[in-house]
């Protein structure tokens, strides 16, 4: 693995005029995941649209906003659960169009689920292995007979999957059922499961979702630790603020299926467009406001200065996210 | 690899549990305890266990619903049958002919799978029952209406009748419509139909524990999950399906060569239902369940051969009960509790 450790980087922060850079940061060094104005509609609903976004190899991105704003769909676009019904993704420079969920992930992105999907009745260890499954090289027959290569792969396999289990400390549940396990392990152990593909953009959909405070903390260690380790970009949907704010260089915000706002953590707090959206305005008044994405972006790059009051707003407005929201039942 | 080692034991319990069988069956044949009736079930009880073993492969853990089971039997059996009688001349080592005629009815049954499979298995949803059971009437139709005979020349087939087969003099007619295959070699033993479930059990059990097992019960687990770990859904759903289809042909092939005459009207729906019967009744996804169950089931209408006019009426009660007793979590607890006070006693006595 230590070939694949990279120095964490320094943030720079250069201006391109480019509509989908968040941040916009290591310029020219080419987009891990490029989205160009995505967009999808279910029947009559316009879920997401014209989503931009840019990703640097090993960044950490946030993508908020508030309940049933199009987070999930975005990550759902970007894995090709749902195709898009308007625009383009590239993926390390690779048009997905066409894709399918299960080539994209080949294609080097991997996810996690709000509504947590493992395989529920397999071992912890099995959930990883079929995480392996595509670095696992024999087939059925090989398999069905035993051939060494079979007891050579899996011990591999079995040790990698040990191996990636310690991240989070979970070596010792390796037997155990997937479904048997905590809530929060079972989180962690679906963000196991996702490293284990190899993947170039991980997408974390409410990691911390229904973990306590001690919990969260130690999670966003972790996830900048496999940032780190893996060199790898991370984009998470997240609505605890203090995670959010603390581990992510950029930050993506959306209400209403449309971009709102993109900048760094401290332009996104004291934004008074994300201040707004997030205190529940009614829905007229919000379309009326938000104008297209490109002036939300202009209103975050000029609106830089950090005052206690917006500061104040914005732990307001994380304060109210809590109470209305719903409970994730659907993906 | 403590897991592994507990699959394993697991595996060598039902190899064990196999093995054992045969010997107390053969014991109990050749010392006349059995009478002939029950005899003569001992080769069909095999290949009704390897039936549903292999429906197990697909409904237990691939998660799909299969209601044609039957008819990939039909295939192997007339398959297997055809290709023993074609085979007479050239291989006249009963039990080497016996394994290559059901090679060749795995092999027929297994590209009815693939024909089926590929279209169906593509799709969301439950269209694979709908497709299995169609493709059960459409075989038995088809069979109904196909003659095949052979002359020196080769095979023959036809769809309309007998005559229009063109045969030479001497030509013999091996399929008859729906008269069916007719003086067959029955060269199935007792012996080969145990070997046939060992082997069934160590591709089913070995596959399960492999990395496209873990596919298979992934996607049974959580399809779109297993898309975003970079699992192909439909090549891991045809590879199930299609195993599974090949040891039902396997099975049927063994099972036409133990009769004189077999009749497509054999391989049909209820046919189909009876060994999903014994999957569910042995528990989905479990194995020995399968194997027991097959044989219970099997076996029991025979057993029950002295209530006479009853004997159905006791069958549907015994099912309805097992059901009940597998099934009913409430049942299962209330046997587990009785077990428990019924020990309880004897440990305190101890004590
Ligand atoms: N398959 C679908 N069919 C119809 N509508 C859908 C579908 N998936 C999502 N939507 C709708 O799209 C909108 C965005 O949903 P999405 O789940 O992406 O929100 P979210 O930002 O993830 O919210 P949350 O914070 O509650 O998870 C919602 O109005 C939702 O009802
Ligand atoms: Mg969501």
């Amino acid at each position: 693995m230590s070939e694949n450790i990279k120095k964490r980087e320094e943030v720079k922060l250069v201006s391109v005029p480019s509509p989908y850079l968040v941040p916009e940061r290591n310029a020219g060094k080419g987009l891990v995941l490029e989205a160009n104005h995505l967009g999808i509609d279910f029947g009559g609903l316009t879920a997401v649209d014209d989503f931009n976004l840019g990703i640097s190899p090993n960044e950490i991105t946030g993508l908020i906003g508030p309940n049933g704003a199009g987070k999930t769909t975005v990550f759902n676009l970007l894995t090709k659960v749902y195709q898009q019904s308007r625009g383009t993704i590239f993926l390390d420079g690779k048009d997905t169009m066409g894709m399918s969920a299960t080539q994209v992930n080949k294609a080097g992105i991997a996810r996690t689920f709000q509504n947590i999907r493992l395989f529920d009745k397999l071992t912890v260890e099995d959930n990883v292995k079929i995480g392996l499954h595509n670095s696992i090289n024999y087939g059925m027959w090989q398999g069905v007979f035993r051939l060494p290569i079979y007891w050579k792969e899996e011990k591999k396999a079995h040790d990698r999957v040990l191996e990636l289990l310690s991240i989070f400390d979970m070596a010792d549940m390796a037997d155990m059922p997937a479904g048997s396990l905590p809530y929060g392990a079972q989180r962690r152990l679906e963000i196991v499961r996702a490293l284990a593909t190899e993947p170039k953009v991980l997408l974390l959909d409410e990691p911390a979702a229904g973990m306590n405070p001690s919990e969260t903390a130690e999670l966003m260690e972790n996830i900048g630790k496999i940032r780190d380790e893996f060199g790898i970009a991370i984009l998470l949907i997240e609505h605890d603020m203090n995670l959010v704010m603390g581990i992510c260089e950029g930050i993506v915000v959306l209400n209403f299926g449309k971009i709102i706002a993109k900048g760094t953590p401290s332009e996104i707090q004291n934004n008074p467009v994300v201040v707004e959206a997030y205190l529940g305005k009614s829905h007229d008044e919000e379309t009326a406001d938000q104008g297209d994405d490109t002036e939300a972006g202009k209103t975050v790059d000029t609106d830089k200065g950090g005052s206690s009051r917006n500061a104040d707003a914005g732990k307001k407005a994380d304060a109210g996210k809590g109470k209305n929201r719903k409970k994730g039942g659907r993906r | 690899m403590k897991k592994l080692s507990k699959n394993t034991l697991n595996g060598f319990i039902n190899y064990a549990l196999v093995v054992v069988l045969f010997i107390v069956f053969q014991i109990l044949a050749s010392a006349k305890v059995l009478n002939n009736s029950m005899t003569g079930l001992l080769i069909p009880i095999c290949c009704y266990v390897v039936m549903a073993l292999s429906l197990n492969l697909v409904v237990g853990f691939s998660g799909e619903l299969s209601l044609g089971h039957a008819g990939f039997m039909s295939v192997g059996a007339f398959g297997g049958v055809v290709m023993s009688t074609y085979l007479s001349n050239a291989i006249t080592i009963a039990p080497l002919r016996l394994v290559v005629a059901v090679m060749f009815g795995a092999l027929f049954a297994a590209a009815a799978g693939v024909l089926i499979g590929v279209p169906v298995l593509r799709l969301r949803g439950d269209y694979l029952a709908i497709v299995t059971l169609a493709f059960g009437e459409i075989i038995k139709n088809i069979m109904n209406c196909m003659y095949i005979g052979r002359d020196s020349k080769g095979l023959h087939f036809s769809l309309t009748d007998e005559a229009s087969l063109n045969m030479e003099a001497g030509g013999v007619t091996i399929v008859n419509g729906p008269m069916g295959a007719l003086k067959i070699a029955k060269i199935s033993t007792f012996a080969s139909g145990i070997v046939l479930i060992l082997i069934t059990l160590f591709i089913i059990q070995n596959l399960v524990n492999s990395r496209a097992g873990r596919a298979i019960a992934g996607i049974r687990d959580n399809r779109i999950a297993a898309e975003a770990c970079g699992v192909p859904i439909t090549k891991y759903k045809l590879m199930a399906f299609v195993t599974s289809a090949a040891m039902a042909g396997a099975a049927g092939a063994l099972y036409g060569l133990n009769y004189s005459t077999i009749v497509p009207k054999k391989f049909d729906f209820n046919t189909s239902i009876l060994i999903l019967v014994f999957v569910v009744l042995g528990g989905i996804g479990n194995l020995r369940g399968s194997i027991i169950a097959a044989i219970v089931l099997t076996a029991l209408p025979e057993a029950l051969r002295q209530f006479q006019d009853y004997r159905m009426l006791v069958y549907a009660i015994v099912l309805i009960l097992v059901m009940i007793l597998t099934n009913n979590e409430k049942a299962a607890s209330f046997i587990s509790g009785m077990v428990k006070k019924i020990k309880a006693p004897k440990k305190e006595a101890k004590a």
